[in-house]
């Protein structure tokens, strides 16, 4: 293991939101066991109190692997110079097989937190509180991933060795190489971009027509799921070249650099608003019939359609301006 | 407006200590109307008020307001109704001190999150009605009895509610303060505000102001001992 | 919309008089939050300052340098070598390097000697870093002897005095002639201490240092990567070191937090039993407590950054520069530059508002469960 603080801190936040987590559970387990929204018992009102600390709780959770991810990222590519052969994040990522498991685990966790607080925040609308044994049923689920999240990066971090020899984006996502990033890159540029431009036409357009028909709520969620793979896809094919100005260069994470002035968070911020507010309309559908959320559940889902419509669209523009002010040319005529 | 079926309060539940501060309370309270809870202390007077106010909920039976079974809700929306219906007088007056006379009337607007000049002209109208704008700026713990007292009804009146709660509103004041307390509760009534209030004071329970009084004792209602 | 930031304003506005209202406790926590970011944010820029310094100089080190070794120990480089390095492909250009050092009884330290090929002192002047000017109290024409290994003793006249500012590495340097360097150390023509190379393509270092140590199987090529990398691992080591010490202050300072969050006075609960009594929700008084936290880390933050920034870039890390620093007798007295780094704040910002907001979780909440009508039973 590599003794820096970036390292230090990152474990010490997976490791303090595992034990908030495992201390909270004997309440959820009660909550599930016990609630009974009826009763006007001290036990009852023990219960609804706890609800407050542990949607406290899992808010500082969410903000906490929110920081985490950035921080994660950007520890990645400040470690690539201690590894033969990395250049940014993604060589130090690869100095073992638990770096990218470990960010994926990351995102995914990120948006499930998302989405358990769009359910609770749903939940929180309605006066009797419909969803809370669903709710803690859910957070019990949550705990395992965050688990296997924090392990990840603890065999990642402890599996740290500065004298391996990596291979850096020039290799992992050239043309040749195999694999998801590997074929992502080696996508013609133009189908890559049509793709591209239909996926995010069609997050946008499910978000959009949620928020004026009120229908079609179910394809919101995996459209929205589908745009953010094929965003990833998209930066990865061909934005980044278009950033870098270089026709080889793959790389989702130079774009994070000071040497292209940040731009990947103009990218990458549109991406994961618009992501997990998608999400979070799906994450609500199958409640949406509960007697008393039937006013609450559309609007909040909305309210989440119109933010994730707005993000697609912001993300496909600053994508498309990077394209227009870049001198490297792809597609020819 | 207020009505009570079968009301119990049980504290400790289930302990050696267990006892229930209310057994059982049937109670109509009508809109625009002053009504007292009389009673010694451990009658029970004050739980009943505090679940009349939906300051705490019972731990059986159901309350209704203005026709909504409220009983059953959790503190967040209860929260909600009180804020909006309900104003409170307490016995001890409770204003933050260290806040001026001014900031502690705007207080139980804060979470609603509305105009801020707004909310501080009507706080200025209403200490104005009280006769305190002098005093606006002032620390509370500057005051005066009476003027910590009016401060009080001033914070009450804020969010516009309904109904006016006051718990043993006299108790901290002289007579000549009681009275002009009397006075003011009047004025209120007569704007068309529903007043409930607990008093053992007979200043306040054999006032012409109170429309009823309602007798209380070992957490039941009983019939007037007079 | 409008109606949430309006209602944020008033629960930042009531816990700002809030804060005024409990100065001396709130002081209390403020100073020993401060103190923790000071001491974090000190040690973080201070060892950043210091990795960025290294890798400057290293910015203009030659990408590859040929040792010769003579059972596992450096050695000199004898004739002829140069020129068979030269004709390997992706070689850009090539030096021979004289250098070495020398201990001075006088003031009990270690001069690097060296011959500088890139500019030309003239024999019998010396051109000596600030350091060592200062530990001999030497300034431009005195006269300095140094006794040679072999005890024949040698007089240089100072013709230079080199710039403070990368102060850190040329502290201890002498720079003298080709001559005087051989006469000095006698060593005979031809011989070097090492070699220098610089690669242009930085895909070919690599393949070169394979084919020197092929070419050149008692000798070893040092790669200025290899280096840099050394010395990030150093520089993280040690820093990480001092954080992990420093990681028991932080789990006091937590504890701390967690006894000030909970260990309310009568008069704070009051206040929330009276907040609750005429309308705030639960959920209201924790947002409450929570901007309190943040407007209090916040400015735990800014003041112990700003002071550790000052500290660090002004005057010269006093604190504890000997601990961080110190492996030579000669302390290079410098000022480093100024460099702020958005990963370290995030990094400083994870070690100091992340406990504090975890520590302070659950007292807030106790403190915010407080019974709406517990002002009316008191």
């Amino acid at each position: 293991m590599i003794f820096q603080p970036a390292i230090i801190a990152l474990l010490l936040a997976s490791l303090v939101c595992v034990a908030l987590l495992v201390a909270a559970t004997p309440y959820a387990i009660d909550i599930v066991r016990h609630w009974n929204i009826a009763s006007g018992s001290e036990k009852q009102l023990v219960l609804e109190r706890r609800t407050y600390l542990l949607s406290t709780l899992l808010g500082f959770i969410f903000a906490t692997q929110l920081v985490a991810l950035l921080l994660f990222v950007f520890n990645a590519e400040k470690m690539s110079a201690m590894f033969v052969g990395a250049m940014c994040a993604v060589g130090t990522l690869n100095v073992n097989v638990f770096g990218f498991p470990a960010l994926i685990a990351q995102i995914v966790v990120f948006f499930l937190a998302s989405s358990w607080l769009v359910v609770n925040h749903l939940d929180t609308r309605a006066p009797d509180y419909p969803l809370v044994k669903v709710k803690y049923v859910l957070l019990l689920c949550l705990l395992p991933l965050l688990l296997v999240s924090a392990v990840l990066q603890l065999r990642y971090f402890l599996g740290l060795k500065a004298d391996v020899i990596t291979s850096c984006c020039g290799s992992l996502f050239s043309e040749d190489a195999k694999g998801l990033g590997g074929d992502a890159a080696a996508a013609a540029p133009l189908p890559a971009m049509i793709a591209f431009y239909a996926a995010l036409a069609l997050a946008a357009g499910t978000a959009w027509f949620y928020r004026i028909k009120q229908r079609g709520a179910y394809l919101v969620a995996p459209f929205s799921a589908i745009g953010f793979a094929v965003g990833m896809a998209g930066i990865l094919a061909f934005v980044s070249l278009y950033i870098y100005e270089h026709p080889h260069h793959h790389c989702p994470f130079c774009v994070l650099k000071p040497d292209y002035s940040y731009q990947g968070y103009w990218l990458y911020l549109p991406l994961f608003i618009a992501t997990a507010a998608g999400l979070g309309v799906g994450a609500i559908q199958p409640f949406a019939r509960i007697s008393s959320l039937t006013a609450i559940a559309p609007a909040i889902a909305r309210r989440l359609a119109t933010l994730s419509a707005f993000m697609w669209a912001l993300f496909a523009a600053v994508a498309s301006f990077m394209i227009f002010n870049s001198n490297l040319v792809l597609l020819e005529g | 407006m207020i009505e009570l079926k079968n009301i119990c309060k049980a504290f400790n539940h289930g302990r050696d200590n267990e006892f229930h501060a209310l057994n059982g309370i049937d109670l109509h309270l009508p809109a625009q109307r002053v009504t007292a809870f009389r009673g010694p202390s451990g009658s029970g007077k004050t739980t009943l008020l505090s679940i009349v106010g939906c300051l705490s909920r019972p731990t059986s039976g159901r309350v209704r307001l203005k026709d909504r079974d409220i009983s059953g809700l959790p503190e967040r929306f209860l929260t909600d109704i009180r804020r909006q219906t309900f104003g409170f007088i307490f016995q001890q007056f409770n204003l933050i001190k260290g806040l001026s006379a001014i900031e502690n009337v705007m207080l139980p607007a804060y979470p609603l999150g509305g105009d801020w000049r707004a909310l501080r002209e009507s706080a200025e109208r209403l200490l104005g009605d009280l006769r305190l704008s002098h005093r606006r700026e002032a620390k509370v713990e500057w005051l005066s009895g009476g003027e910590q007292q009016r401060v009080a009804i001033a914070r009450a009146l804020i969010n516009d509610p309904e109904i006016v709660v006051a718990d043993e509103p006299t108790a901290n004041l002289d007579t000549a303060l009681a009275m002009e307390f009397m006075g003011i509760l009047e004025k209120l009534s007569n704007t068309g505000k529903t007043v409930i209030l607990t008093s053992h004071d007979p200043l306040v329970v054999e006032s012409s102001i109170v429309h009823r009084v309602v007798d209380m004792r070992d957490g039941r209602i009983v019939p007037p001992h007079q | 919309m409008k109606l949430w930031i309006e209602k944020q304003k008033y629960l930042i506005d009531f816990t700002l008089s809030s804060l005024a209202r409990r100065k001396a406790k709130n002081v209390g926590l403020l100073l020993v939050y401060t103190l923790i970011v000071f001491l974090l944010a000190s040690v973080m820029l201070f060892t950043h300052a210091l990795r960025h310094e290294a890798a400057h100089v290293l910015d203009g080190a030659p990408e590859v340098v040929l040792q010769r070794m003579v059972a596992g120990r450096h050695d000199l480089i004898p004739p002829g070598t140069l020129e068979r390095v030269g004709r390997i492909r992706g070689v850009q250009k090539k030096e021979g390097r004289l250098w070495g050092y020398y201990y001075d009884p006088v003031v009990k330290a270690n001069y690097t000697f060296m011959a500088p090929s890139n500019e030309s002192i003239s024999s019998g002047t010396l051109v000596v870093g600030a350091g060592l000017a200062r530990a001999r109290g030497l300034a431009v024409g005195n006269a300095i002897s140094f006794r040679s290994y072999s005890g024949k003793l040698f007089g240089f006249t100072i013709a230079r005095i080199l710039a403070q500012e990368s102060e850190l590495v040329s502290a201890d340097l002498v720079l003298m002639s080709e001559d005087d360097f051989r006469g000095f150390f006698e060593i005979a023509p031809g011989y070097f201490t090492d070699i220098a190379l610089s690669v242009v393509n930085p895909q070919e270092v690599r393949n070169v240092a394979t084919k020197l140590s092929l070419q050149f199987p008692d000798s070893r090529p040092i790669l200025r990567d290899e280096i840099l990398r050394t010395y990030e691992s150093i520089f993280n080591w040690r820093e990480g070191i001092v954080l992990a010490l420093a990681s028991l202050s932080i789990l006091a300072f937590a504890i701390f937090a967690w006894e000030k969050a909970s260990g309310l006075s009568a008069e704070e609960k009051r206040e929330i039993g009276i907040l609750k009594a005429i309308g705030w929700e639960t959920g209201d008084v924790i947002k409450m407590k929570f901007w309190e936290g943040a407007l209090v880390s916040l400015a735990a933050f800014l003041i112990g950054y700003v002071a550790a920034y000052l500290h660090v870039f002004h005057f010269s890390s006093s604190l504890f520069a000997p601990v961080l620093k110190g492996w030579a007798v000669l302390y290079p007295r410098f000022e480093l530059n100024p460099v702020i780094d958005g990963f370290q704040v995030a990094t400083l910002f994870f070690f100091t508002v992340f406990p504090y907001a975890a520590a302070t979780l659950v007292p807030i909440w106790r403190a915010a469960i407080t019974d709406p009508d517990s002002v009316m039973r008191g």
